[in-house]
């Protein structure tokens, strides 16, 4: 099956890639983003791991390394960037698979570029987060003042990023360019939309950063105005969470439907999803600042309005991807209500993996709307409970599928088969991460819950009956920490043998891509009029933040002197 | 233009059904019982001169009326002046409470206290506290290498 996929995304009319292989110079670029963001997620988990056994009481760390050290490598290198190097590989990867094969010339400048750029940023800003002086944690809070190389390492990692959007968009344009009067196939919009709003957000921490924390961390200007900094950090920071969400719906709307030998359900609902990803995750940041002064009550408000209308595309999301499901298994023979679901591929890990993550989902999506309330918020903000709901989204959700998509991927770079034995034990990677994250994360919840505060070192209030309860919480997230470890190991073990150990294949080895139902309407090309979206992300962005900022810029003390407090 | 099938059109409306509810009663709760985030838009402060400025020149638990007070805390690293205060039961509390330094918070667990201390900005909250006990307050944003030793304690009475 698969073997001979037309590309019916674009309508039927374009011929398929059957034997599909990247051009070697496409492929050199894919793998390096890749190879580089497993460098992240290893020394990332290693700070992961010592930090969650120090907080449980198991381990006293030596005197050059501290926690909030280690919680700044593990935020950094995770939630920055392994991110952002899989995501932008991933994307150039299936940008060059549906447009016409390849990466244009100037696509693949800009993609080294950008490449460059990110490494080197990501080399300063470990580096100085290694000796100690960027001890600020991956949302660095001014007026806490860490090095000048920290904040012009995570500007490199930005601007990078950056450059890598514009390669996928050159390809975009000129696939454009040469098929007048087509919708583009769902892959390249997708990751197109995703890198718009990428684009959007960041410009927002790019501004704090390049024009409020470098100056004052150099010293060419005192004081910082810290409710702006935080207000331009929140801009960037929510929308974040959807550049890492946005890449996996890629692979649930398009890679997965051709992995379960279905179709995709609609060729216009998921770009219409997409479209509403971009509206609604950029102008609510406030949501984040529910509980700080200098923000009045109804831009707050309206912001939780905006916030929640989220909920709209992920439920068309879960509506197709259970119809892909649903058509595929009774394809196979599936009868009955329910009779399709043991028809789907359970033993092979490129679903098994993902579909993990899509069922944490579920409760981790119950979390969000939690956090973002704005009364509900109160009871949970700050508290070990926000650091569980992300560890079941980004941690669970987001990177089970990002490790599905790794088991095809880095076997279609390589030319290296994905046996069964490395399928197996994919398998049981994903149950364990399953039971890891279960005992770190729902645990997380609940003492979150009961008061224990987030990024916190070891502690236990001076004996109080209440935080010497939290303790023994703490054991069983630890617990589930260095299960959660023993999975990464695993994982960076299959990385490792696809890409240097496991048997190369003769055939080529399948890309995955979805075709869409033949029953499925053309796109109105309303969809793809990326100006005039863009223009109303403006107008929404304008709307929710141009008050509140004036506001902030107004009701502004003097600002804050650098501090060092670590 | 966009043709969905009718089980979508269905799951739709009662998701989005769902949402707007819900919206109408936050949306309620905030207009018409006040419930809203703590607030803090009118006093701004020079942080490193906070603790010559009123009212943070005399921080502490001041009796405004019965059985109602206000409680005004500088936090700092790594601490909170007052970190104790003593209410009897029942008591009605203005907290009033700022930063002399970097961001950071001030959490009441077992309560809807819940405030992020933002340097040059005043954050208030009002705390009713109807059970006798020993509230623990902690700071709950990274202040630095001595965050986990910073907190206090909120000591409610049975009797006056």
């Amino acid at each position: 099956m698969g073997t001979n996929d037309t590309v019916a995304e674009t309508s039927g009319r374009n011929n398929a890639f059957t034997d599909f292989r990247f051009e070697k110079k496409d492929s050199n670029l894919i793998l390096a983003h890749i190879g580089f963001s497993f460098f992240a997620v290893f020394l990332g988990a290693i700070a992961g791991l010592l930090q969650v056994t120090q907080r449980s009481g198991w381990i006293q760390l030596p005197n050059w390394l501290n926690y909030y050290q280690l919680l700044t490598a593990h935020g950094v290198l995770l939630a920055l960037v392994f991110t952002t190097f899989f995501i932008i590989g991933y994307l150039y990867s299936g940008v060059a698979r549906t447009l016409d094969g390849k990466l244009t010339p100037a696509a693949r400048i800009l993609g080294w570029i950008g490449f460059y750029l990110m490494a080197v940023g990501t080399v300063m800003a470990t580096i100085t987060i290694l000796t100690n002086d960027s001890t600020v944690l991956y949302t660095f809070y001014a007026p806490m003042k860490a090095s000048p190389w920290f904040y012009i390492g995570t500007a490199l990692l930005i601007v990078g990023s950056w450059f890598g959007a514009f390669g996928i968009f050159a390809t975009y344009i000129r696939w454009r360019k040469n098929h007048k009067n087509q919708s583009s196939p769902l892959f390249a919009y997708m990751a197109v939309a995703t890198l718009i709003l990428w684009l959007h957000a960041s410009l927002f921490v790019a501004i704090e950063v390049v024009f409020q924390l470098i100056p004052w961390s150099f010293g060419i200007v005192d004081r910082v105005n810290v409710s702006l900094s935080r207000t331009l950090f929140w801009y960037f920071g929510h929308a974040l969470v959807y550049f890492w969400l946005l890449p996996a719906y890629i692979y649930w709307y398009v890679n997965i439907p051709q992995v379960v030998g279905g179709k995709i359900f609609s060729n216009s609902l998921p770009r219409l999803t997409f479209i509403l990803f971009i509206l609604f995750s950029v102008p609510v940041g406030f949501h984040h600042q529910l509980n700080e002064p200098g923000i009045g009550s109804f831009w707050k408000f309206l912001q939780v309005i905006l916030t929640m209308m989220v909920v709209i595309p992920s439920l068309m999301t879960a509506f197709a991807i259970l119809a892909t499901f649903e058509l595929a298994g009774r394809s196979r023979g599936g009868k009955g209500l329910f009779g399709w679901v043991r028809k789907l591929p359970w033993k092979d890990a490129r679903f098994f993996t993902a579909v993990m993550g899509m069922i944490i989902f579920i409760p981790a999506g119950a979390g969000g709307i939690i956090n973002a309330s704005y009364q509900l918020n109160q009871m949970v903000h700050n508290t070990w409970f926000v650091t569980g709901h992300f560890h079941l989204t980004i941690a669970s959700t987001v990177l089970l599928t990002f490790f599905a998509i790794s088991y095809w991927l880095i076997p279609v770079l390589t030319g290296r088969v994905f046996t069964k034995q490395l399928n197996r034990l994919a398998i049981i990677q994903a149950v364990l991460w399953a039971i890891g994250m279960f005992l770190m994360a729902v645990i997380m919840h609940i003492v979150g819950l009961l008061g224990a505060p987030r990024r916190t070192s070891y502690s236990t209030y001076g004996g109080h009956e209440l935080a010497v309860t939290w303790l023994s919480y703490n054991q069983v997230i630890a617990a589930g920490g260095v299960i959660l470890f023993v999975a990464i190991l695993l994982v960076l073990y299959i990385w490792f043998n696809l890409l240097f150990l496991a048997p190369k294949s003769e055939k080529t080895i399948e890309y995955p891509i979805g075709v869409v139902n033949e029953q499925a309407e053309h796109p109105p090309r309303i969809l793809e009029r990326w100006s005039f979206w863009i223009g109303v992300s403006i107008a929404l962005s304008v709307i929710a933040y141009a008050i509140p900022i004036y506001q902030i810029l107004m009701h502004h003390s003097p600002g804050s002197l650098p501090y060092r407090t670590w | 233009m966009l043709h969905m099938p009718k089980y979508e059109k269905i799951w739709l409306a009662v998701g989005t059904g769902a949402l707007i509810v819900f919206l109408l009663v936050t949306g309620i709760m905030a207009v018409s019982m006040g419930l809203h985030p703590p607030n803090g838009m009118k006093m701004k402060m020079e942080p490193e001169n906070v603790e010559t400025a009123a009212p943070f020149n005399s921080p502490g638990l001041k009796k405004i009326g019965p059985n109602e007070y206000r409680a005004t805390i500088i936090s700092y690293t790594f601490g909170y002046n007052p970190n104790t205060i003593t209410v009897p039961k029942g008591a009605t509390v203005h907290f009033q409470i700022t930063s002399k330094d970097v961001v950071h918070g001030f959490m009441i667990p077992g309560t809807t206290t819940n405030l992020m201390l933002i340097p040059g900005h005043v954050a208030e909250y009002t705390q009713t506290f109807n059970e006798p006990g020993e509230f623990l307050f902690v700071c709950h944003e990274y202040c630095g290498i001595g965050h986990q030793a910073m907190y206090g304690r909120v000591i409610v009475k049975d009797t006056v």
